[in-house]
């Protein structure tokens, strides 16, 4: 099968608009006889129900929590950018789109980026309307701050919450749609597969969490919005529901995977206590303004950071990066960390965490001014640390927080497969191999509330407007592959539980594919997944029943998908004989370092194609052509 | 490791909805201080399930303390003894060795068990379809910059709208009154002019839906307050209280 990414011709600033005038349309009277099933309700998945709902057509959504709003995007902290230029400081929607597209070390779709930042400027709007209280000026109107790798003030936000606000916006839009029957919400529900029919993506088995009831529900189309699968990982900062089974099921029924191996490692986290944690927390990237980060100069010196002289001190930033010092971009600040703790001069219990601290800052600007930049987050570490940052440096350590691979989509969010739609962090598209602070929320809502409403209509317009069956051979082959499955997992009755499975290929995956990867480990890494997955299928120990609620069943299935796509995103690590943006081979790299891109060889989307089981994944190319960007080599010295 | 803890655990175990439910008592051994209270959860029910029994269902996503998922009613206090704080950042130094914990799930008529910790808040759903919105489609909207707020109004209406929706507030009502979580959402539209052309279909199909969901009266006995994670106001149930008069006065 050959990629068509359908990204049309014609100047960069009308592709959409004559996109949109090429669409076919659903006659508003037939909208009302096409059904959507939506899985996932973040801010791509409610922004995209509320929208579909308005216009008529029948939604049907999912989720795995007890309410649409605790999708993950409630957790967003920073922001969320637009092409507003309100500061009158330059700001534009080129760019953004240049910002966007560079940031993303140029492995994204001009087409679609430009989109992006187009109607990044109609979701602000969409969002005060909606009641979303955005931080304000005293003259009442609209505030921005400034975010990593901008030079201009794009960023609207609401406290450290933003992510909240936008969801609780959507989700409030969704509400008003389930009050006139046009959205139905199916809470504790997850699904575990897509029924296709001829071809086509017709339907979904899901399992009603509470009940243990498998269940077919029958659409005209259906939309993947369940975010990233960063939870491969073990621990990062996703919620610990967060998980990659209703992708890749779809995947295993046909879509293409893009760019697996890209995911976005954050440098400054809270780090490991020990064996029993469950989750990392994420400390805002503004801490390093005001921050100095540190470790010993000498291997194993645990003094405390107070007893260690300043000449004992290495500011490694500062060191190798004079001129950007401690604000170098994510994933370079990432990578020194961990090389830092490879050297052995990591601190705290585990030596695996460096030091940023604010005594300079405090000395300069004095305790309240830093008390009143950053007094929730030294709040948030006290919590959970039980240390006081004022007093003593703080403890960071990167990790794993987005995922910018996903389903390959074309320009109209549709997968591979026909009907089969994918939204937000589920899909692989705008932020090419690094995605940049406050551009999460930003797609999420552009996909749901301006893209797919229009883009998901030209394919409708061709269907035949019955309503499916559920009743055809094809829902109930996949109903019972679903439940066949669960029974297995029931019945191997072995002795590791689902949680000894997930750490231990967290670790796997930290270790052969986190922040630095090369050749050997990556095979090593494929060899040791290979082994652990045929072990589970062995020794997995899974309580309980599948006609009751059953939360270690749930994470038994999502632990033998992760179990799948380690291998994959090595797979894809392994291919890509180059360095960007998230994605750092150590064999290539600059003499001083740094990332080394290889557009020559590798200005591609990787999107790999399911071949059956333990077979080898078959690879596909959709060249990325620049018609109106020159690219660059990033430089930060 | 030294400075860890063997604490005992009274837990709620309740099969379903139908099932009779009783406490059980656990042993939790060699807790680090440092774990989260869900942490020290887990270790108990990786003990559980390697004994053979079946482990203690209990809500959790997000565990920072913002999806608003986790739900546990500790010593009598709903997300335990801290303040401004969700189970899921409390963490074990706010306990000490030998201690007994008990732990049950939020109560109230509204909020049925589903299984052990696990409680059924869908009646917050139906409350929020009732009113808490505002209506406008997407593309139908002015520029965002049309709509000037003041900042007061708008920092006021954020903190409204910084609930969580975990239901704290009505496990730890005397009347399991969701008078506290209702008001925020009607607080928050009430102070901003987007809110201002449903104003009184909002108060009245909200309170109208919060009663019919079984929640019981406010007392002004202000432990939704003092429960609540996030530090909604009491104010906001004095503001709800004006906007329904309002609305039944002018209706």
């Amino acid at each position: 099968m050959t990629l068509n990414s359908k990204a049309p011709s014609g100047p960069l600033a009308e592709k959409w608009n004559n996109h949109k005038f090429n669409l076919k349309l659903v006659n508003p009277a037939n909208k009302r006889k096409y059904d959507i099933i939506i899985v996932g309700t973040g801010l791509a998945g409610a922004s995209a129900a509320a929208s579909l709902a308005e216009l008529g057509y029948n939604v049907k959504t999912f989720c795995v929590q007890d309410s649409p709003r605790r999708a993950h995007s409630i957790a967003a902290q920073g922001g969320i950018n637009a092409a507003k230029n309100y500061r009158n400081d330059g700001d534009s929607v080129y760019r953004l789109f240049y910002d966007t597209l560079k940031g993303g070390d140029y492995r994204a779709r001009e087409s679609n980026v430009y989109r992006l930042a187009q109607v990044s400027v109609n979701i602000i709007d969409q969002c005060v309307a909606q009641g979303v209280p955005f931080a304000r000026e005293y003259g009442g109107l609209l505030d921005n701050r400034s975010f990593g790798g901008a030079q201009v003030s794009r960023t609207f936000y609401a406290k450290g919450q933003t992510g909240q606000q936008l969801l609780l916006g959507a989700y409030s839009a969704m509400n008003r749609q389930v009050a006139t029957g046009k959205i139905q919400s199916y809470t504790r529900h997850e699904m575990l597969d897509v029924v296709m029919v001829d071809g086509k993506a017709r339907g979904i088995i899901a399992r009603d969490l509470v009940t243990g009831q498998i269940e077919r529900h029958s659409a005209h189309a259906v939309v993947l919005c369940t975010g990233g699968y960063g939870n491969v990982f073990y621990l990062t900062t996703y919620a610990r529901g967060s998980n990659v089974t209703a992708i890749w099921r779809a995947h295993k029924k046909g879509a293409y995977f893009g760019n697996p191996c890209f995911t976005q490692i954050h440098p400054t986290c809270i780090p490991v206590s020990g064996d029993h944690q469950s989750k990392l927390t994420l400390m805002s990237e503004s801490l390093r303004n005001d921050g100095r980060i540190w470790v010993p100069l000498k291997k194993g010196d645990n003094r405390k950071p107070e007893d260690i002289p300043e000449a004992e001190r290495d500011y490694y930033l500062e060191r190798i990066y004079p001129s950007f010092g401690n604000l170098v971009p994510r994933d370079i600040a990432s990578r020194k960390a961990k090389e830092m703790c490879d050297q052995g001069r990591g601190v705290g219990a585990s030596g695996l965490a460096v030091y940023l601290d604010f005594s300079d800052a405090i000395n300069r600007l004095g305790e309240s001014t830093v008390a009143s930049r950053y007094g929730n987050l030294f709040d948030m570490y006290k919590q959970i640390t039980g240390e006081n940052p004022y007093k003593t440096p703080m403890r960071i350590y990167p990790a794993v927080h987005y995922t910018m691979g996903g389903l390959w989509v074309d320009y109209n969010l549709m997968t591979t497969i026909p009907g089969l739609y994918a939204c937000g962090e589920a899909n692989f598209s705008d932020h090419g191999a690094n995605r940049l602070g406050a551009s999460a929320l930003m797609q999420g809502l552009a996909d749901g509330y301006f893209v797919l409403p229009y883009t998901i209509g030209d394919y409708l317009a061709g269907e035949e407007r019955k309503e499916v069956s559920i009743d055809s051979p094809e829902f109930v082959a996949a109903e019972k592959n679903v439940k066949d499955q669960l029974q297995k997992l029931l019945s191997i009755n072995g002795n590791k539980t689902v949680h000894e499975f997930q750490r231990e290929l967290g670790l796997i995956m930290w270790n052969h594919c986190g922040m630095a990867r090369n050749e050997n480990g990556l095979k090593e890494g494929i060899e040791k997944i290979k082994a652990l997955r045929a072990e589970f299928w062995k020794n997995i120990k899974v309580p309980g029943v599948g006609e009751e609620l059953n939360q270690n069943l749930e994470r038994a299935g999502r632990v033998a998908d992760f179990l799948e796509l380690g291998e994959l995103m090595m797979q894809d690590a392994l291919q890509r004989n180059e360095s960007c943006g998230g994605h750092f081979r150590e064999e290539y790299q600059t003499p001083e370092g740094e990332a080394l891109r290889d557009d020559d060889n590798y200005a591609y989307v990787a999107a790999w194609e399911y071949k059956g089981e333990n077979q080898p994944s078959e690879m596909h190319k959709e060249a990325l052509e620049y018609e109106f960007i020159k690219r660059s080599q990033r430089s930060y010295k | 490791m030294s400075g860890n803890m063997n604490l005992t655990l009274k837990v709620w175990r309740q099969k379903s909805q139908n099932a009779q439910g009783a406490f059980e008592t656990y042993e939790a051994k060699n807790i680090s201080p440092d774990m989260s209270f869900l942490e020290m959860m887990d270790v108990v029910n990786e003990d559980l399930i390697k004994a053979g029994k079946e482990p203690i269902a209990f809500d959790h996503d997000c565990r920072e303390g913002i999806c608003g998922m986790c739900s546990m009613y500790i010593n009598g206090r709903a997300h335990g003894p801290l303040k401004g704080v969700t189970t899921c950042q409390l963490h074990m130094r706010s306990f000490s060795s030998g201690e007994t914990i008990t732990i049950e799930p939020w109560r109230a008529t509204a909020f049925p068990v589903l299984r052990d910790l696990v409680v059924d808040r869908t009646a917050f759903e139906r409350i929020q379809q009732a009113g808490g919105y505002v209506s406008v489609n997407t593309g139908s909207v002015p520029d965002a910059n049309a709509i000037p707020i003041s900042k007061e109004n708008a920092d006021e209406a954020f903190l409204s709208a910084a609930c969580i929706g975990c239901g704290a507030c009505v496990a730890a009502c005397k009347n399991s009154s969701a008078m506290l979580f209702v008001s925020a959402k009607v607080s928050q539209y009430a102070l901003l002019p987007q809110g201002n052309v449903e104003r009184k279909e909002r108060v009245l199909n909200m309170v109208s839906q919060m009663d019919q969901e079984g929640f019981g009266n406010c007392t002004n006995t202000e432990a939704c307050e003092a429960e609540c994670p996030k530090e909604i106001k009491v104010t906001n149930i004095a503001r709800m209280n004006r906007e329904f008069l309002r609305a039944k006065l002018f209706s």
